[in-house]
């Protein structure tokens, strides 16, 4: 009632204002309905290059529907999921949008704003082709809310083998955690500040999630997430007194720095480890680094198995203009086709598992074999485990560890923030 | 303090008795004056050398040090770079300050007039009620209004959003700038216009508005440097295609690949037109500045 | 004669609605405008955050002050209240001591004055994001072998120990982040001062210089009394600006923990949480009203007995 009274109100005035000023207009946002609009973020480098193959591959396969991209620049993200929300509020969505697959959908699914796809998995025999634990990390009441077009792993230590050589440690990887804080040891002794690099808060949430893993275990890491692990348990407070241990590790400039800095302090050899996802090769072949020499990589000590997954997907808004051109889009970006295009352009690997390998870089054919074998995790710091929110309150909390390093203060915050948010899942 | 005070006149006063002594406070003075020029203009220095330099050569260790070999090391690309991503956005924000900064203006003199001038009962409160949302933190009105623009007038994201945001939010410190201007205005005038038979938009029109010059410039600088510089709207109620230099330039700043070059010299694009408008300007910029003080 | 002549008429004005109608109306727009967009948009915030609507679908619901209590107790948010006054009351101190010196240096003319006092002022003009990409540098953690930005600086030209983690400090950082906003604003202050100084009038500084008074007495006896009037002026516009911060902060350090202030807390939890922005932008208005709306009232109170 009143809304519409200021509505109406504003609109008078607004109209008297606007007719006055003569503003111009952008072009606008909707699509015409011959059209496939799709949304993303990627607008430069490797992912743009991606993105573009996947068009390049939609356009042979179906010439007769136009595609429109909308890329959205800006904060890894953020801005346009921002657009996104506000073109799905105010009815006008795009025929597709990117997303992080997992629970970082949750919001979109929860209001109704995307639709179940899994009658289009049948169709295609994704059900046989993406990893059975991939599909169940997508169901969410037995509906699947998005096609993925590539795999990321988070739980990864990438390493400068010169420096390890010189210190007398072995290039492989160390057998566990504690094994591993003992070669930050000598490395410490040795005169290395930080053998451990690592970044601003989401880059700790990272190492933390992969703590996790490594101290509870694939299944108790996902029982986290569903309720079925206890976030109160001692066998949780031993994983946060490592990650503690870890932290100390660690460089204390980390708040002012962001994932490239950390990575690139071990490309320089000021650092021997640091633990990101499969995104550093790219950055690193920019600089002409070569694998297995400038650097190596291996999983997390005590994750050897387990394959920390994060997704890009596309999602299929509920009320999509052209819904058929949209389902076709997905048809394009869960093919043999269009995930090899992509992803040799974009650096990470396929969701499905029967491409030959040997048409990628050296990192990805060894990260292929461990996809079609590891225990699939979803990833905390990158939307597959968590809602927004709660992914929130995570990060807040190890925020305030990171200049706070109490383990009592931390269990208490995780465990208030899995109390908050875990019956939104 | 009204918005037609003259910049106030250079007067010298004498330190001590003895002339030595004068001079000694006066070099102090001096001295320390100096010293605070240079550190207010660091960070400029900053923004100007690393803005030259190349890509890679941004070590830490000289950091501070001039681009080496001037001026053959002296390089455009970060320049380049910041331009590529700044270009249309710097257009963008023309036209959404230029036309915010003149609306609300106009809309300013009218109210001053009324509120000075041309009085109704109840005409004070309304002045203050109005005068308070120049106040309030933006973030309280920021939800509703993104509901409120999109949603229910539906208007389009990033300028037209922006465009009538500003003007409205422009408003209370554009009448309190006129109100305190119009009031020097002689009363005289205004008896004498009305003796004549002049209704009110007569009276505005004939009389009050070939004053207003000098409070127009007042408000034209200081909205335009505010709609200009603002960022806060910008984020809530626009991206980065489709909104002003501000958003364009905390992105590229904040990019993911940290390119300080380019993010310095694209600080310097975005700051330039409200620096020349500062530095053509200043004086009527200091008087916008002095009249938000409300010192009566 | 005049006034003979204009008195009936004013008489007139202050009856007639035909008089003061027109200018009613000429007014009106804005005042509709300000009504809907400043009270009207207060009010729907209010009674968000008054409701249960943390999604876009949730219905609203009238919850009463809910919001309020989960959101004041929450450790967080007193972390961010916390930091909000830590950074106000540097940033007060800061601004107000440049200022005010600022305007002592310059207040008995020197040569040049139009040229400092441009210089001081001049990063008034540009925007807090363009400040922060350059402050953002500056302001840099990293020590010894890595050090950038004024660390680096402190290396090379000497003072090595002031070398410190800058905004990546708990409570302290809140101190750091107050400089980009000093070196903004203290030009503003300096400004008012300096205009508050200039309208001192001569006789009072004559009649204490007669007196025997010392420059330093001349300053704290007569004329710093003098500008208790501008102080308060400018302690509550510095104040509210600095509780509105927000685009400083953003710019510099996104949302990281250490330097959360209120209005960074609502920019990251509006994407997922609608009612408690509501609330936290609710707070933030009642606590700049608590500052303002006296400030309002005093000013209307002394202009009416003008």
């Amino acid at each position: 009632m009143r809304r519409t009274a200021l509505a109406s109100a504003a609109i008078l005035a607004a109209a008297t204002m606007l007719t006055a000023c003569g503003d111009d207009d952008d072009g606008g946002s909707s699509s015409s309905s011959g059209d496939v609009e799709i949304m993303t973020w990627w607008t430069e480098g490797g992912e743009k290059a991606g993105l573009d193959a996947l068009i390049e591959n939609f356009d042979k396969d179906y010439p007769d529907e136009t595609l429109q991209s909308t890329p959205i620049a800006g904060g890894g993200g953020s801005n346009a999921k921002k657009v996104i929300l506000q073109r799905l509020q105010t009815g006008d969505p795009p025929s597709s949008f990117q997303g992080h697959a997992g629970a970082e959908l949750l919001d979109y699914i929860n209001t109704g704003a995307i639709q179940d796809v899994s009658s289009l998995y049948e169709e295609e025999g994704w059900n046989d082709i993406f990893p059975p634990s991939l599909i169940e990390m997508l169901t969410y009441d037995g509906a699947i809310y998005s096609v993925p077009a590539n795999i990321h792993r988070a739980n990864l230590v990438w390493a400068n083998p010169s420096v390890l050589k010189d210190n007398g440690l072995p290039t492989t990887a160390p057998a566990s955690i504690d094994d591993w804080i003992d070669d930050m040891e000598t490395l410490k002794q040795g005169g290395m500040e930080a053998p451990l690099a690592i970044a601003t808060d989401w880059t700790q949430v990272q190492l933390l999630e992969t703590v996790l893993i490594a101290d509870l275990g694939p299944d108790a890491y996902t029982g986290l997430w569903d309720g079925s692990t206890d976030w109160a348990s001692s066998e949780v407070t031993d994983a946060l007194d490592d990650y503690a241990t870890l932290m100390t590790y660690t460089n204390s400039n980390r708040g002012s720095l962001d994932w490239p800095d950390s990575s690139g302090m071990v490309a320089e050899g000021e650092s021997a480890y640091t633990v990101m996802g499969d995104w550093v090769p790219a950055g690193y072949d920019v600089d002409n680094l070569v694998p297995n020499k400038d650097y190596i990589w291996f999983p997390v000590p005590g994750t050897d198995g387990v394959y920390d997954f994060l997704a890009d997907s596309f999602t299929l808004p509920v009320d999509a203009p052209n819904t058929e051109g949209a389902e076709d889009w997905l048809r394009v970006v869960g093919s043999k086709a269009g995930q090899t295009a992509f992803n040799q352009a974009k650096g990470s690997i396929p969701a499905r598992t029967d491409i030959d390998p040997s048409e990628f870089g050296v990192y990805q054919q060894s990260a292929m074999a461990d996809f079609k074998t590891d225990t699939i995790v979803p990833s905390l710091a990158h939307g597959a485990a968590a809602s927004i929110a709660w992914l929130d309150a995570i990060t807040s909390a190890v925020g305030k560890f990171s200049t706070d390093p109490d383990v009592g203060t931390l269990q208490d915050d995780l465990v208030s923030a899995a109390d908050q948010f875990a019956s939104t899942e | 303090m009204t918005a037609t005070a003259a910049a106030p006149p250079v007067t010298k006063r004498p330190v001590g008795t003895r002339p030595s002594r004068r001079w000694i406070g006066m070099t102090v003075r001096i001295a320390l004056l100096v010293f605070f020029l240079l550190i207010v203009l660091i960070p400029v220095y900053v923004l100007l050398i690393t803005s030259f330099k190349e890509k890679g050569a941004i070590s830490a260790s000289d950091a501070w040090a001039l681009p080496s070999g001037w001026p053959w090391d002296w390089t455009t690309s970060g320049w380049s770079t910041a331009w590529d991503r700044l270009e249309a956005p710097l257009w963008r924000s023309v036209q959404l300050a230029v036309p915010g900064a003149v609306i609300a203006s106009i809309l300013g003199s009218m109210n001053g007039f009324v509120l000075s001038r041309w009085r109704f009962p109840f005409a004070n409160l309304v002045f203050i009620l109005i005068l308070f949302g120049m106040f309030i933190p933006y973030q309280a009105v920021m939800l509703p209004l993104v509901d409120l623009l999109i949603n229910d007038i539906n208007i389009e994201n990033g300028i037209p959003a922006l465009l009538l945001t500003h003007i409205v939010f422009g408003i209370p410190i554009c009448t309190l700038i006129f109100r305190n201007y119009y009031e020097t205005v002689p009363s005289d005038l205004i008896e004498a216009a009305r003796v004549d038979g002049a209704g009110m938009l007569q009276t505005y029109i004939r009389i009050i508005l070939p004053l207003s010059a000098p409070a127009f410039v007042v408000t034209l600088i200081w909205q335009f440097t505010s709609i200009w510089n603002d960022f806060l709207f910008a984020l809530f109620l626009s991206s980065e295609d489709n909104g002003p230099v501000t958003l364009a330039l905390n992105n590229l700043a904040g990019g993911q690949l940290s390119n300080y070059q380019a993010s310095m010299a694209a600080a310097l694009i975005a700051a330039f037109p409200t620096l020349i408008v500062y530095i053509v300007l200043g004086r009527f910029f200091l008087r916008g500045l002095m009249a938000g003080s409300l010192k009566g | 004669m005049a006034d003979q002549a204009n008195r009936p008429k004013r008489r007139r004005r202050m009856h007639g609605i035909a008089t003061w109608g027109p200018g009613l109306l000429l007014i009106s727009p804005s005042i509709v405008l300000v009504g809907i967009f400043v009270y009207g948009l207060i009010g729907q915030n209010f009674q968000l955050a008054l409701s249960d609507k943390h999604t876009a679908i949730q219905p609203e619901t009238f919850i009463g002050l809910d919001n309020f209590k989960d959101l004041l107790t929450e450790d967080r948010f007193q972390h961010a209240l916390t930091n909000l006054l830590i950074y106000t009351v540097a940033f007060l101190i800061g601004t107000m001591f440049f200022g005010m010196l600022w305007a002592i240096l310059l207040e008995r003319g020197i040569r040049g004055e139009g040229i400092f006092r441009s210089i001081y002022l001049f990063p008034m003009a540009i925007s807090f994001v363009s400040a922060g990409v350059v402050w953002r540098w500056l302001l840099n953690g990293a020590q010894g072998e890595e050090a950038a930005g004024l660390n680096r600086l402190f290396q090379s030209l000497g003072p090595g120990g002031l070398q410190n983690s800058w905004w990546d400090t708990p409570n302290w950082g809140m101190v750091a982040i107050a400089m980009p906003a000093m070196w903004q604003l203290s030009g503003y202050m300096m400004a008012l001062f300096l205009a508050g100084f200039r309208s001192i009038p001569d006789e009072l500084r004559e009649a204490a210089r007669m007196d025997g008074a010392s420059e330093f007495q001349l300053y704290r006896h007569v004329l710093f009394p003098q500008l208790s009037p501008v102080a308060l002026s400018a302690l509550i516009i510095a104040g509210h600006m600095s509780l509105k911060v927000f685009d400083i902060i953003y710019v510099i350090a996104r949302n990281t923990y250490q330097v959360e202030v209120p209005a960074t807390y609502m920019w990251q939890v509006q994407t997922f949480d609608q009612a408690k922005a509501a609330t936290i932008a609710s707070v933030l208005l009642i606590v700049v009203a608590v500052l303002i709306v006296p400030y309002l009232v005093y000013n209307h109170r002394t202009e009416k007995n003008r």
